[in-house]
């Protein structure tokens, strides 16, 4: 460590440690219900983990929820990007994880044929 | 590499750890293994987060959640039910006494709504344990900009002008200090930061050393920039393992990446740190007792002149601050003096962290800003007092503090208005009475303290505090003669006037303001041979009133057989026998036995 610089690199780096602690940010939700487990949550799950891990998008947060209601849509994922409105995915299957990531959080381009619910 | 989903951040301050949350981390450890998740959650020990008497705490981000009072067999349900399944589990959650709800986010809680945490930000937040979570929330960055980008004088000059005064309890201004210890001329001067927290009850330096020991030595060093100094001591106590534990970690991790050592920045400044542990005696609190215990020496105190600025540790200028002083520098060289001239009031800037302890719902500790009243810290963060019992007084500033009745409670939270009550900030420590305490009693818990912790180097210290002692002891056993208390106030004055050092002159304190405030309590105690508060044991009988519906269980569970009555008829003590224990009113179910 030899300058402010220096420092200032380094706590770029460190920032994705500590990303969960801070606010903010674009946030996943899947539901997380007997539900949505029976239908493949956790796979999807995994899988938007292990898509962003690939991807390096740290700051991307990913939360479980439980039962809203819409059992037979499961499984929902809900995106919710900053300063935009929050988006309900149905039936989304293993496959559909890499479009989501790629349109939806990477260029910010909703994929229609998955929405359910839009909410301001 | 695996993304992380959640960060389970368990409490590992001393408050929560002796609460069980070892066991508590080890739990999530298995249980996140069990429900094969262990790689997507990360379990993180916090240092302290306030919350005490609420603890061991559990948060969970991203969400925040705040989990209070979380027992072993708890973490099985917040596993699967929240992190696996995303159900947050309301019952393990903050209830609000005052609103009866369930509290999600622990910043929605009235406890911490009313705080402002500058010191404590990152307490409960990181893992003390690592530079890299302090680095990642911008620590030592103050220390960067200081060396790289400032001369010495500007930085004594910032810290001036931000109007920051000691936070160990006298109030004086740190950037004055900074600039006599500059202005010493001599080709070594050391940086000692005084973390011998001593006062009953107080733990807001523990915590800070324990939950975020980085911020201190970032504030050491950059006093040492700002003064000239190449060489800090932490003077710690030897009873907080914890914290000097963290200490040696923060060091050896700083030392590592160059934040401490040789040429820091590359800007040709040298700091290095040491810790020295002390023993624990009340004195080594006070500087010049400090500086002779480092020195290897008996830690008794000197007479200033000659001030540590310009002769201090083994004879060199030296520039003492508290813990929490040196807390706030870094906060104060990052943001500027303005940005920190916000908080607070007209002449004491910046916030104070208290210690909350005694009959308060929330025992804890609390940052506020100055300037904020004692009634919304005790009554509004503090949750009020416990059982629904009635607030007496409360003592502020330990055993050197005083006193402050009711009619006090609206007095602005600041060094000068407190000042002119005839109180003091001191350390931070706040001690809450409710009206089952005695005035007296308390007056003498506290000499009793002073007077043992006294080094005994000058007389009045050392016997003065002893014939204080020996008058209340009296008062309270009931053998008070008139003209005690007059007797007490002159003493004490003399006390005040004479003593070498902080201690002694600080000692009559809650003596001299218990008999300013609760007078009429010396003179029952005196006059009367009564306590009101039936704290005093010799001066307190048990008594049958007449809700007694005569079921006999007093008198079968008095180990002295002292009470008699028939069945069903009200029974009666008989006070020459009676040991005052207390069994007969523990086993009253009819709440029939007094004292009076």
């Amino acid at each position: 460590m030899k300058s402010l610089a220096d420092l200032n690199d380094l706590r770029d780096k460190l920032q994705e440690s500590i990303n969960l602690r801070k606010k903010g940010g674009t946030v996943i939700i899947v539901g997380m219900g007997t539900c949505g487990i029976a239908a493949g949550a956790r796979e999807v799950m995994r899988a938007i983990l292990d898509e962003l891990a690939a991807r390096n998008l740290n700051d991307v947060k990913v939360i479980p929820t439980g039962c809203i209601g819409m059992c037979d849509k499961e499984v929902l994922v809900d995106v919710m990007r900053p300063g935009e409105s929050r988006i309900t995915y149905g039936n989304v299957k293993l496959a559909d994880v890499k479009k989501i990531i790629d349109d939806h959080i990477v260029n910010g381009r909703i994929v229609a044929n998955l929405v359910v619910k839009r909410k301001a | 590499m695996q993304h992380i989903r959640a960060h389970v951040l368990v409490c590992g301050g001393t408050g929560c750890k002796s609460s069980g949350s070892k066991e508590i981390q080890l739990n999530f450890a298995k249980y996140l293994k069990e429900f094969s998740i262990e790689d997507e959650i990360m379990i993180v020990e916090t240092g302290c987060h306030g919350f005490c008497a609420n603890g061991p705490l559990v948060t969970i981000y991203p969400e925040g959640t705040f989990y209070c009072r979380v027992k072993p067999d708890g973490v099985k349900e917040i596993v699967e039910s929240h992190l696996y399944k995303g159900q947050i589990v309301d019952r393990l959650l903050y209830n609000e006494p005052q609103t009866q709800g369930a509290i999600r986010n622990h910043s929605d809680i009235a406890f911490y709504k009313k705080q402002h945490r500058l010191i404590l930000a990152h307490c409960g937040l990181i893992n003390p344990e690592k530079i890299e979570e302090y680095i990642a929330f911008g620590g030592y960055m103050a220390l960067a900009k200081a060396v790289t980008t400032m001369t010495s004088d500007e930085v004594v000059d910032v810290i001036k002008k931000s109007g920051l005064r000691g936070r160990g309890g006298a109030g004086f201004s740190t950037g004055t200090k900074w600039q006599f210890a500059r202005n010493s001329v001599s080709d070594k001067k050391y940086v000692i930061c005084n973390a011998d927290e001593g006062d009953p009850g107080v733990f807001m330096d523990r915590s800070v050393l324990e939950g975020d020991p980085h911020r201190v030595l970032e504030g050491m060093a950059i006093c040492g920039y700002a003064i000239g100094a190449d060489e800090g001591y932490i003077y710690v106590r030897a009873e907080y393992p914890l914290a000097v534990k963290r200490l040696r970690i923060a060091i050896e991790q700083a030392e590592k990446m160059g934040l401490l050592g040789n040429n820091i920045f590359n800007s040709g400044f040298n700091f290095r740190l040491q810790i020295k542990e002390g023993a624990g005696a009340f004195v080594c609190g006070e500087e010049t007792a400090l500086m002779a215990s480092i020195e290897g020496k008996r830690g008794m105190p000197h007479p200033r002149p000659p001030f540590p600025a310009s002769s201090g540790l083994w004879g060199k200028p030296t520039n003492i601050n508290n813990v929490e002083t040196f807390a706030n520098v870094s906060e104060i060289i990052k943001n500027g003096a303005e940005w920190y001239c916000q908080f607070g009031t007209e002449t004491s800037k910046g916030t104070k962290v208290f210690a909350l302890t005694g009959k308060i719902n929330h025992t804890g500790l609390a940052e506020v800003p100055m300037g904020i009243s004692m009634r919304e810290i005790i009554f509004d963060i503090g949750g009020g007092i416990t059982n629904g019992k009635k607030f007496k007084a409360v003592q502020i500033g330990g055993p050197s503090g005083r006193c402050l009745p009711e009619s006090m409670l609206d007095l602005s939270v600041d060094y000068d208005s407190l000042t002119a009550a005839g109180a003091m900030m001191g350390s931070g420590g706040l001690v809450i009475m409710d009206e089952d305490t005695c005035m007296v009693d308390v007056a003498k818990f506290f000499l009793n303290f002073t007077q043992s912790e006294s080094c005994g180097k000058c007389t009045p210290c050392r016997e003065g505090t002893e014939r204080m002692l020996e008058i209340l002891t009296r008062i309270t056993e009931g053998q008070g003669r008139e003209g005690d208390i007059e007797l007490l106030e002159n003493l004490a004055k003399n006390i005040k006037e004479t003593a070498l050092c902080g201690l002694g002159q600080t000692a009559p304190n809650p003596v001299l303001s218990t008999i300013k405030y609760f007078r009429h309590e010396y003179e029952v105690h005196i006059q009367e041979k009564r306590c009101p508060a039936g704290v005093c044991e010799k001066l307190t009988n048990y008594v049958v009133t007449e809700t007694c519906k005569g079921c006999g269980l007093c008198a079968r569970n008095c180990p002295v057989k002292a009470i008699s009555g028939a069945v069903k008829q009200r029974h009666v003590i008989n006070t020459a026998v009676c040991i005052k224990c207390g069994t007969c009113m523990t086993n009253c179910p009819f709440k029939a036995i007094k004292k009076a």
